[in-house]
């Protein structure tokens, strides 16, 4: 069998599929924070804590209503985006004037005071959520045995990223959206109603943070520090994408994806810190990130 | 001031008739609980073991006996650098006679060494790591519940002799994990067993199927799982959806605790075997206990092994000042090692000179769905190990005070 570095070809491959699947939790996570800050130019620490409340819902739609994961696929981003919706017509609103470092503060105390909450009445272990029937079972590919969820998972992932790069930059929509956040007087003088605009990109970012966590219920225990565990690292990639970047997001979502599985196998110990080195280096080179451009 | 403390103090000595209180320092012996309140072992630990402690003071009947006892609690977040400085906080300026609990093996070396600076107590029930009482041991520690090499014999050796002798360790990457994966290695060489591979993984990581297929790869029989609480429950539950135990590879979980088998849920934990030192279906009084603890836990859990041993030490601990009138640390310690131990969870034991609490050991395995009886009924027992074969015997354990 041919060897890199030690490591057998086929085992390659399998930890490349493996690294793809979480850089496809990355891409959806850091592409609502991309959205988010691109249009309202608010930094969403909450992120993390709505991805939770996403997986929350699914959990609790199966448990109290009996209404499994399709229905939560379809539900969850929908309430998880209401959610958002409240908190921006409640408090983000206010903030809007003034600078980033608030939205930020503020969007990190919600999220303290939401995981709180949860972990008080849920615990730190989590609750269990079965992967759905449809997409139990795996398949053998030969040079790894894949899940059918975590296939699916792919799959879903890509098709919402390239969804929403789509409707964002070729689409009137979102020709709309990104005029509103470079002249919002401008595109409201032509009758256009931007705030609630803004309210409902806030909500779509939010519901895709919701997506994603419906999304990783079957996969990881549902547990109230599943946000905080992850909002970190996508903050990372945001930054090394260039914030604001939907195209840049989503790449270097899947693409840091792809080198946290790679460092997993050659030097597991720095895994969790191989995208914070990258980013360091990233902002050496390039302050605005790989696909930003400077404000 | 203190001239002026002292002075009253001898006046209280000479005509109270408590003159119990007399020697313990400013009149109250205050317990400090510290462990992770929020994170990943939470449940296993946290505020469950401040219940703990709490029936403990009760059932000793410390107010009855006049002795005043105070419990206060931090949250060290699984890390070295805050749990030594609420240590040192709490020793320096808030008057804590004793350190409980404290997991995370890296936390409780740095709060025993700090414990030992400064001659207080310390009462290890949620680390694992049998350093404590083997190279690091210490006149001012005991090592309460269990260890890594009691994990690593009870489990070890059942695995080994099942025909288990072909092992990949996933470990987590601090002091806890690299003595689990230490100690259990040495069982299976001992035993005529491989060790085909290792990975070590960052404390609290998400996602385990990259180490899964790593282990998958090796071909061992036997993956141990050299980890605890949420890295272990996300370990079981993705081997479970990457078919790992179908394939013919089996699971060792080396610390495993009754609420990760809750979290987990019967269906995907069925048929794990493991090693605990305490198990709320035991007995009568285990049963009473876990009642009365469930009673007041948050979410109306069911103990750990760790809560169990938190109100066990906590009792003996009461004891001690109670037989020597004297709140003194190194003193207590001592005391708590000349005394035989006697409390309703874990039965008659004793504590050697290294620091170990001996008490025995069982080797459980998790129930089928199908046999469960209600909620929690999750274990059968499948063997006892007495306490004189379940611990380090004293001479392999390097420490400096038994030489």
């Amino acid at each position: 069998m041919t060897e890199i570095f030690g490591v057998p070809t086929q085992a390659l491959f399998g930890q490349l599929l493996i690294g793809l699947i979480n850089g496809s939790f990355y891409a959806l996570l850091s592409l609502g924070l991309a959205v988010i800050f691109g249009l309202l130019n608010i930094i969403n620490f909450t992120h993390g804590a709505q991805y939770m409340l996403g997986a929350f819902f699914a959990y609790f739609l199966l448990n109290k209503a009996g209404l499994g994961y399709w229905w939560s696929l379809a539900i969850a981003p929908l309430a998880s985006g209401a959610f958002g919706m409240l908190i921006e017509r409640t408090m983000l609103k206010q903030l809007y004037k003034l600078d980033h470092l608030y939205g930020l503060l503020l969007t990190f105390g919600l999220a303290l005071i939401i995981q709180g909450l949860f972990r008080n009445e849920y615990g730190s272990s989590g609750l269990p959520y079965p992967i759905p029937e449809e997409l139990s079972g795996a398949r053998n590919l030969g040079f790894m045995f894949l899940p059918n969820y975590r296939a699916w998972v792919i799959f879903a992932s890509l098709v919402v990223c390239v969804g929403t790069w789509f409707v964002i930059e070729r689409t009137k929509l979102g020709s709309y959206l990104r005029a509103a956040t470079e002249n919002p007087a401008l595109v409201q003088a032509f009758g256009i109603n931007v705030p609630r605009m803004i309210t409902l990109t806030y909500g779509f970012g939010v519901g895709l943070a919701g997506l994603a966590g419906v999304m990783a219920a079957p996969i990881y225990q549902v547990s109230p520090q599943m946000g905080a565990d992850l909002i970190i690292v996508v903050f990372a990639v945001v930054v090394i994408g260039g914030m604001g970047s939907i195209m840049g997001s989503i790449v270097t979502g899947f693409a840091l994806g792809l080198v946290e599985g790679l460092t997993k196998v050659f030097y597991p110990e720095a895994s969790n810190t191989v995208i914070f080195i990258i980013m360091a280096i990233v902002l050496m080179i390039k302050p605005a990130g790989l696909f930003g451009t400077q404000r | 001031m203190l001239q002026k403390r002292s002075a009253l103090l001898a006046v209280s000595l000479a005509f109270a008739a408590g003159a119990a209180q007399a020697q313990i320092s400013d009149g109250v012996i205050k317990i400090g609980v510290l462990n992770d309140m929020s994170g990943l072992y939470a449940d296993l630990t946290g505020p469950g073991s401040v219940v703990a402690a709490r029936l403990a003071v009760e059932d000793f009947g410390a107010a009855k006996k006049g002795m005043k006892v105070e419990i206060v609690s931090a949250d060290h977040q699984n890390k070295p650098d805050v749990g030594s400085a609420i240590a040192r906080t709490w020793y320096d300026t808030d008057k804590v006679d004793v350190i409980v609990d404290v997991p995370t093996s890296s936390v409780a070396l740095a709060v025993s060494q700090i414990t030992k600076d400064k001659g207080k107590a310390f009462l290890v029930s949620g680390a694992a790591t049998s350093d404590l009482t083997g190279k690091a041991c210490s006149p001012n520690t005991i090592h309460w519940t269990y260890d890594t090499w009691m994990l690593a014999n009870g489990t070890g050796n059942a695995i080994v002799k099942t025909g288990g002798d072909t092992w990949f360790f996933i470990t987590a990457d601090y002091a806890f994990g690299h003595a689990l994966e230490r100690d259990t290695e040495a069982v299976v060489l001992k035993t005529g067993g491989k060790v085909l591979g290792k990975v070590r993984h960052p404390l609290s990581t998400q996602d385990f199927s990259s180490f899964l297929l790593q282990a998958q790869a090796s071909k061992a029989k036997i993956i141990g799982l050299a980890n605890a609480g949420g890295d272990t429950i996300n370990s079981i539950k993705q081997a479970a959806e990457f078919g790992i135990v179908k394939a013919g590879q089996n699971l060792a979980g080396m610390l495993v605790f009754l609420p990760d088998i809750h979290a987990l849920g019967l269906q995907t934990a069925q048929g794990l075997i493991f090693t605990e030192t305490f198990y709320w279906d035991l007995n009568d009084n285990t049963r009473a206990f876990t009642k009365r603890f469930s009673a007041q836990a948050p979410r109306n859990l069911y103990p750990s092994m760790i809560h169990a041993g938190v109100y066990s030490a906590v009792i003996h601990y009461l004891k001690a000042i109670e037989a020597i009138k004297s709140d003194d640390g190194t003193k207590v310690i001592a005391q708590m090692k000349k005394m035989p131990t006697d409390d309703p969870l874990f039965g008659k034991g004793s504590i050697r000179a290294d620091g170990r609490k001996l008490h025995p050991a069982y080797l459980v395995e998790v129930k089928k769905p199908s046999e469960s009886k209600g909620p929690w009924d999750y274990y059968k027992v499948r063997n006892t190990l007495p306490a004189d074969q379940a611990f380090r015997p004293v001479a392999e354990g390097d420490c400096p005070l038994v030489k």
